[in-house]
């Protein structure tokens, strides 16, 4: 329904180049942001550092691995769980916008309105990269160890990073439904939570209850950290389920990303335009 | 269509649930005018804007700018104005420069280009000095002068100023003055909205006064003043002299004022044309001199009051200086 109207709406297909300036203007003005407050970054440096240590150290003391240490298990769960997490920065971050006047000389400009979203979306897979560096530095420090090459244990983190910028296109239509800031972020813990934490990140889902366990195979973050483990050559107890997405972990991952993806830039589209016109 | 009005606008309605903020409004400013749209809190005067910069749709009506309409080709009429609206629209952790960098970059000019023309802004607007503070350290009247030059960034022909001085002191008021005369000076076409009478009375040609959603009066500013209230006699005369009162009686509307000393009369008189040529011969066939004489025409305070009989929130548009004498 949308669709026609954005169409009309916007400039002719043809201005590619424009297009792209105007998204590398705002991630630069996203960029400004996180250098002025750069405490808007804590949810992907000192956030990912404290949950590694907590984790391997406290967690790690009682939960035997059936082939491996726990910090060889871990850091595929602490990446999953601390990059899923860093996406509830673009529900924020879009919040915060809508909420400026900001963004209406924005809608009064000849602009493409999408750029506001992908700029959005782009800045939040650069700080998710800044996240995973410093997962794996953390790990490495702790006596993380992968088993396999650097092009594999890159595959990996790729992989966990597309799922990142699928779910952070989730969280912008968070954003764009939430009246407040307070509300995204409260809405994004909510869904967040038991996203990271019913899964296979932290903890072998053998140990579960039987419903709770078909729930956390079926999770997407459990295909992503499965395929993880499978990548970095790390102990990987969900190998031994029979479920389609353990035993496929890396195509799952890549089919979550894309299924995300192809319904929430769209819907993140309409609901934009939604939410900015009266 | 040659002769075509740069903003155009006939019956727009827009309803918000039960409120109708606009009940039927028509508008037309021919190039390179100025119309202020004068009213008070609520009367519309946001949402035509809204509506007319592409931010908000009619219910009913429709508008065009720069002769392209305004809910059929947004894309165009977005290329073709500035907008500057109340709530300034600025991003408070952008220095001043880097505000009009980004606005300039967005709205199409290359990266030189911009930076060039930002800091051509920033002089002309006086603001070159905090170019490179964060903004949110700015005050308001820097603020509202940063927020013009977003707007002015791409000398866009059409420019919409939404209460451009609201809540500033008089002396921030006086330079948003001076900037947008400047801006006419470069043949803009200019909407902008006020609830200062006085800054409608100095700056449009045109003044379109809203009440309620609606247009209520239209025309110059002297027009309107000539068309509602009478204008304000003030005679000084050179000794007290009682029998001035009745020689002035034929042009005087209600009761004339004398003041202490007896010299000074004020009186609301008929407003037609030579009013003072006339006072001044009706005292000197009495026989009486005359030191000074004035003739004030009515304030938009006044003006506003006839139309609506309600009195405006403004104070300060009032009051007018003492009489000098000769």
């Amino acid at each position: 329904m949308s669709v026609r109207t954005i169409a009309i709406d916007d400039q002719p297909p043809a201005r590619l180049g424009r297009r792209l300036r105007e998204i590398l203007v705002l991630i630069r003005r996203n960029l400004v942001h996180i250098l002025r407050e750069p405490m808007q970054l804590s949810d992907v440096t000192v956030q990912p550092i404290l949950f590694t240590l907590l984790f391997i150290f406290v967690f790690g003391s009682g939960i035997p691995i059936p082939g491996g240490s726990y910090t060889d298990f871990a850091l595929a769960g602490l990446l999953g769980m601390n990059l899923v997490m860093s996406s509830n920065g673009t529900a924020v971050g879009l919040t915060t916008d809508l909420n400026t006047g900001l963004i209406d000389r924005f809608r009064a400009l000849p602009m493409w309105r999408p750029s506001i979203l992908i700029a959005r979306s782009v800045t939040d897979l650069l700080s998710a990269l800044v996240c995973a560096i410093i997962v794996i530095l953390a790990g490495l420090v702790v006596g993380w160890r992968p088993s396999t090459g650097i092009i594999s244990v890159a595959a990996g983190v790729a992989i966990a990073l597309l799922f990142t910028y699928a779910i952070c296109w989730a969280f912008g239509c968070v954003g764009l439904v939430a009246k407040n800031v307070e509300a995204a972020m409260s809405i994004g813990f909510i869904v967040l939570l038991p996203l990271a934490f019913v899964s296979n990140a932290m903890v072998p889902t053998q140990g579960m209850p039987a419903w709770l366990r078909v729930i956390a195979d079926w999770n997407p973050v459990s295909a992503v950290t499965s395929a993880c483990r499978q990548l970095f050559g790390n102990p990987n107890p969900s190998a031994l389920i029979q479920d389609w997405p353990m035993q496929h972990p890396v195509t799952a991952a890549l089919l979550w990303s894309a299924a995300l993806l192809a319904i929430c830039v769209p819907l993140a589209v309409y609901l934009f335009r939604r939410r900015t016109s009266d | 269509m040659p002769g075509r009005a740069m903003i155009e606008a006939e019956g727009l309605v827009k309803r918000y649930g039960a409120t109708v903020a606009l009940a039927g409004v028509d508008l037309s400013v021919p190039a390179g005018a100025i119309l202020g749209v004068l009213g008070p809190n609520g009367a519309g005067k946001t949402t035509a804007i809204r509506i007319l910069t592409t931010l908000s749709h009619p219910d009913e009506g429709r508008a065009s700018v720069a002769g392209f309409d305004v809910t059929a080709q947004p894309t165009e009429v977005r290329r073709r104005i500035g907008v500057a609206a109340q709530s300034t629209t600025l991003d408070e952790l952008l220095t001043g420069r880097q505000n009009l960098e980004m606005i300039g970059q967005l709205s199409g000019l290359r990266r030189s280009g911009a930076r060039q023309r930002a800091t051509d802004l920033l002089e002309r607007l006086e603001l070159s000095d905090a170019a490179d503070r964060q903004t949110r350290g700015y005050s308001g009247g820097m603020r509202r002068r940063l927020d013009l030059g977003a707007s002015m960034i791409m000398r866009p022909p059409v420019l919409f100023l939404d209460e451009p001085t609201t809540g500033l002191d008089p002396v921030s008021r006086l330079g948003i003055w001076d900037v947008i005369r400047g801006m006419v000076g470069d043949g803009c076409t200019v909407l902008l909205t006020t609830q200062y009478l006085d800054e409608a009375d100095h700056l449009a040609d045109q003044i379109a006064v809203f009440d309620r959603g609606r247009v209520i009066a239209s025309g110059t500013p002297q027009q309107l003043k000539s068309e509602t209230g009478s204008a304000r006699l003030e005679v000084t005369l050179s000794a007290p002299r009682p029998e001035a009162i009745p020689a002035l009686q034929p042009l005087l509307e209600g009761e004339a004022h004398v003041s202490h000393d007896g010299r000074r009369l004020r009186a609301a008189v008929l407003n037609q044309e030579g009013i003072a040529t006339a006072a001044v011969r009706a005292l000197d066939r009495a026989g009486i001199l005359v030191d000074d004489v004035q003739v004030h025409q009515p304030s938009l305070d006044d003006v506003f009051l006839a139309l609506t009989g309600r009195e405006t929130a403004d104070e300060e548009a009032a009051h007018e200086p003492e009489a000098a004498t000769a």
